[in-house]
């Protein structure tokens, strides 16, 4: 919250005398943190940032051949156009919608690289401040990941939210968000997180995704999906893409953001598609002439490397038959170490139930922690998490799976 | 019924629909001297020989990695960043004062500058703190301000379009009447798109203005090393105002000078009186970062940051940056040359006095047109052209269209009611999405416009 300080502007010293310290972000803050921490057990639980059994970080086989391919093809390094590479958008929405699917078919989609998640759902948000013509609120699940707020707030939306995530039953409150979304006024935009919702792990099931989807129907709201997780949450693509087809198939014309960050472990390349369902082409057409307005003055036109990279694995069949083996394989690890942690709370002697840790699916766990335990699994165990309670199950492996499940029992006991 | 259904078909950005079009034209002679990016004699773009190896060195590196950088960028590349630009000896970095943010290109690093000093920067509401450029000035500037959120973008007098070069008369007068605490977007060296650079002399009467009435500078330098082939001499400017003691930003792009277009590298350098402003600075510049992109792509910095900070690669990319520069005023005394041979009405000298990638021709509208569609010589509107464009093989062709156009089309050219053309680019480009009546009282606040002529001089 910015609050004028009305100091008087002194030229002698510096223009910046009235700017507040900001405080540490509260996701990548932790990591901060925990590079400070000395202590040998320490153990990162904070970004979401896949880790392999070792606790080290995973570069996919398949994006290593996808670099030498690349590199042995000697190309320049001319500018992308503001919409980015044809071939990326082209794969990234095949990818989301399904090759099959009659939105491709009928070309009334338009789909822009953007800067990985983060800048999918910055230029979306823009685009909804610009364009869209009903109420200024997007509502978010209560919880959400702490950066949605703070981006549709830059871009000039307005936040307010609708019932998620239920603390009794560490599961999703079904019955509470279909009573808040019953009352969301016509034309809001909703935001819905397809798989693996981030921070709570909790998804809805089929079922329930067709009732959100009458219901968000009937209230006429635009849905805005945020899908960071694809593959990440079951181990299957096309799964964890189910609910983004279902809504297109029953007629909403939505928003979507995809990050490729996770699923291809491509973070610091930025990749990241912005794709909005239109009616038919023509409409497409003025939404992407609007979009390279809104994208020229951020930052002209997007990187390179890291498109390049997923394009050439999503469009040559060994490599895309490897990454979704090793998709695969990432989604399996986090499985294994949710079904390792709950044995091991078990075997502390822990009374809690703790099902919520193997039901709950994709990176992140919503242990239940409160904050004060929170803070003591920090100060006395070293172990770095957000103060909601959420750990990322990628941080965690064989070697220190047991030091957590003593570390969490200790708090909670 | 579509949400969207009101969505206006936005008109293309200008300098990409040159290319676009170009691309579509089957002529054999066509030529594009349209986008700023280099092109070797052979007419193609060139990945820099140091780049080439930095990328095979990064790629065979086991070690390395694809993670998350830190919000502010790849430490490495920051600091490097900020020593291309202010010296390797620079007092204020020894102070501690000069930080920075890594950003995607020089755009990137405007925006986030942008967006900064419209919370922070005169009280924490800038929005109607006035933002002067260039008139003309790169046209978007004033889209990068304006959806920055400020809502008073000027423009300051800069090109003289009846004798070819800088108007220093207007542009200290706009100095002494804009309003105290005014930004002022300044092109650190290489001016885009006029290739007409202040002197010294004339850098340090802007720099006195602007301490004594408390004008905020803001650096724009996206050419550093191409401008003469000099690092440090293209960096005279902008070092000059830091040991004059202003606080600045610096907005630099890599684009050019590193040849990495599509990677996106760019920092900006923030200059602050101690080293508590600037840590305080730059911790809600991460924040804007946080919403926009999270943390930048690491690619372009590794490549940057591998070698500038690696004695011989630097070596290697200073030769490299001359090569580009050296082709350049190699084109520039060429052309120049050539219209002087065919007694092109006019003078040419502009075209050697002008530095950098662009030249302002001097072109009328008109006379673009006929080049265009004529010549299939393709260039902005303004009759900027991309001197990389010239080459041994097409300049002859080039020189005689020039002349063709000149002389079929001369004739008095006076921009009434219309708008000045970097500024008009940009606000037509901008009728998409606001009303038509935005144009219209835009268009009262520009200055008289030029009068080009090639028959009196």
């Amino acid at each position: 919250m910015v609050v004028s300080l009305n100091l008087p502007i002194d030229h002698v010293s510096s223009w910046w005398g009235g700017v507040q310290m900001g405080p540490p972000d509260p996701i990548l803050g932790v990591t901060e943190a925990f590079k400070r921490d000395t202590n040998p057990k320490k153990m990162n639980l904070g970004v979401g940032a896949y880790r392999d059994d070792h606790g080290k970080p995973f570069v996919l086989s398949c994006v290593r051949k996808a670099e030498e391919l690349i590199t042995a093809k000697h190309m320049d390094k001319e500018y992308l156009p503001i919409g980015g590479l044809g071939d990326f958008s082209k794969c990234c929405a095949q990818l989301a919608l399904g090759a099959d699917s009659e939105v491709l078919k009928s070309s009334r989609n338009i789909t822009v690289q953007t800067i990985s998640g983060t800048g999918s759902l910055r230029i979306g948000a823009n685009f909804l401040a610009r364009f869209h013509g009903g109420p200024r609120d997007v509502y978010l699940p209560k919880p959400s990941w702490g950066n949605h707020t703070p981006i549709f707030r830059d871009a000039g939306m307005q936040l307010k939210a609708y019932r998620y995530y239920d603390p009794s039953t560490c599961g999703f409150d079904f019955k509470g968000a279909l009573d808040d979304i019953s009352k969301i006024p016509e034309q809001s935009v909703i935001m819905l997180h397809a798989c693996a919702h981030n921070p709570t792990g909790v998804d809805p099931k089929p079922e329930q995704w067709k009732e959100i989807s009458d219901l968000v129907k009937k209230r006429n709201l635009l849905v805005f999906f945020d899908m960071a997780y694809q593959g990440f949450a079951s181990g299957d693509i096309d799964r964890d893409a189910w609910a983004v087809r279902y809504f297109i198939e029953q007629g909403h014309n939505i928003l979507l953001s995809q990050s490729f960050a996770k699923n291809m472990g491509l973070y610091g390349e930025r990749v990241g598609g912005f794709t909005v369902v239109c009616n038919d082409t023509e409409e497409a057409k003025r939404v992407e002439s609007q979009l390279k307005i809104l994208i020229r003055p951020i930052y002209s036109n997007p990187p390179m490397n890291g498109a390049r990279i997923a394009a050439t694995i999503l469009n040559t069949p060994d490599l895309r038959s490897l990454w979704l083996e090793e998709v695969h394989f990432m989604a399996n690890r986090i499985i294994k170490m949710r079904e390792q942690l709950v044995a091991g709370l078990k075997k502390e002697g822990s009374s809690h139930n703790w099902q919520h840790v193997i039901d709950q699916i994709g990176m992140f766990c919503f242990t239940g922690l409160k904050p004060e335990q929170v803070e003591r699994l920090t100060k006395e165990f070293s172990v770095y998490m957000t103060k909601d309670g959420r750990i990322s199950m990628a941080g965690v492996t064989s070697a220190n799976v047991g030091y957590l499940a003593h570390g969490i029992h200790a708090v909670t006991k | 019924m579509s949400v969207f259904g009101d969505v206006p078909l936005a008109p293309p950005v200008a300098v990409f629909k040159l290319s676009a079009d170009f691309r579509e034209d089957g002529h054999p002679q066509k030529v594009n001297l349209g986008v700023g990016a280099y092109r070797t004699d052979d007419c193609q773009p060139w990945v820099l020989p140091v780049v080439k190896k930095v990328e095979r060195l990064i790629v065979e590196d086991a070690g390395l990695n694809h993670e998350y950088l830190p919000i502010l960028g790849l430490p490495e590349f920051r600091s490097a960043s900020s020593k291309v630009a202010l010296g390797d000896g620079s007092a204020a970095i020894k102070d501690g004062r000069v930080g920075g943010v890594q950003a995607l290109g020089g755009t990137g690093a405007l925006r986030i500058g942008a967006e900064f000093l419209r919370r922070w920067y005169n009280g924490v509401n800038n929005t109607a703190t006035p933002v002067y450029v260039s008139a003309p000035t790169w046209e978007n500037h004033n889209s990068v301000f304006a959806d920055a959120g400020f809502k008073d973008i000027r423009p300051y007098h800069y090109w003289d379009a009846a004798k070819r070069g800088l108007d220093l008369a207007g542009l200290l007068d706009d100095l002494e009447k804009a309003p105290e605490h005014s930004v002022f977007v300044l092109h650190a060296c290489a001016h885009n798109p006029t290739g007409t650079d202040p002197t010294r002399e004339e850098w340090k009467q802007i720099s006195e203005i602007m301490k004594r009435r408390s004008l905020f500078v803001f650096f724009d330098s996206a050419y550093q090393g191409f401008a003469s082939g000099d690092l440090d001499k293209d960096a005279w400017a902008i070092r000059y105002f830091v040991s004059e003691g202003f606080e600045l930003f610096i907005a630099q792009s890599f684009s050019k000078n590193f040849g990495l277009y599509n990677e996106r590298v760019g920092y900006l350098t923030v200059v602050a009186r101690d080293s508590e402003n600037l840590s305080r600075t730059l911790s809600q510049m991460e924040k804007i970062v946080r919403t926009t992109w999270s943390n930048p792509p690491s690619q372009g910095a590794r490549i940057v940051s591998k070698t500038l900070n690696c004695p011989e690669l630097f070596a290697e990319w200073k030769s490299n940056v001359k090569t580009m520069a050296d082709r350049v005023l190699l084109m520039r005394d060429q052309l120049k040359a050539k219209l002087q041979a065919l007694g092109t009405p006019g003078t040419w000298d502009h075209i050697t006095q002008q530095i950098g990638m662009f030249s302002f021709t001097g072109l009328n509208p008109k006379q673009v047109e006929y080049m265009i569609a004529e010549k299939h010589v393709y260039l902005m509107a303004s009759g900027r052209i991309n001197m990389c464009g010239l080459t041994t093989s097409n300049i002859d062709y080039i020189a005689q269209s020039i002349h063709d156009a000149v002389t079929k089309k001369s004739h008095f050219f006076r921009v009434e009611n219309k708008l000045n053309r970097s500024l008009g680019r940009c606000l037509i480009n901008m009728v998409g999405v606001f009303s038509p009546d935005v144009l219209c009282c835009c268009a009262t606040l520009l200055p008289q416009k030029e009068k080009t002529s090639f028959t009196d001089h």
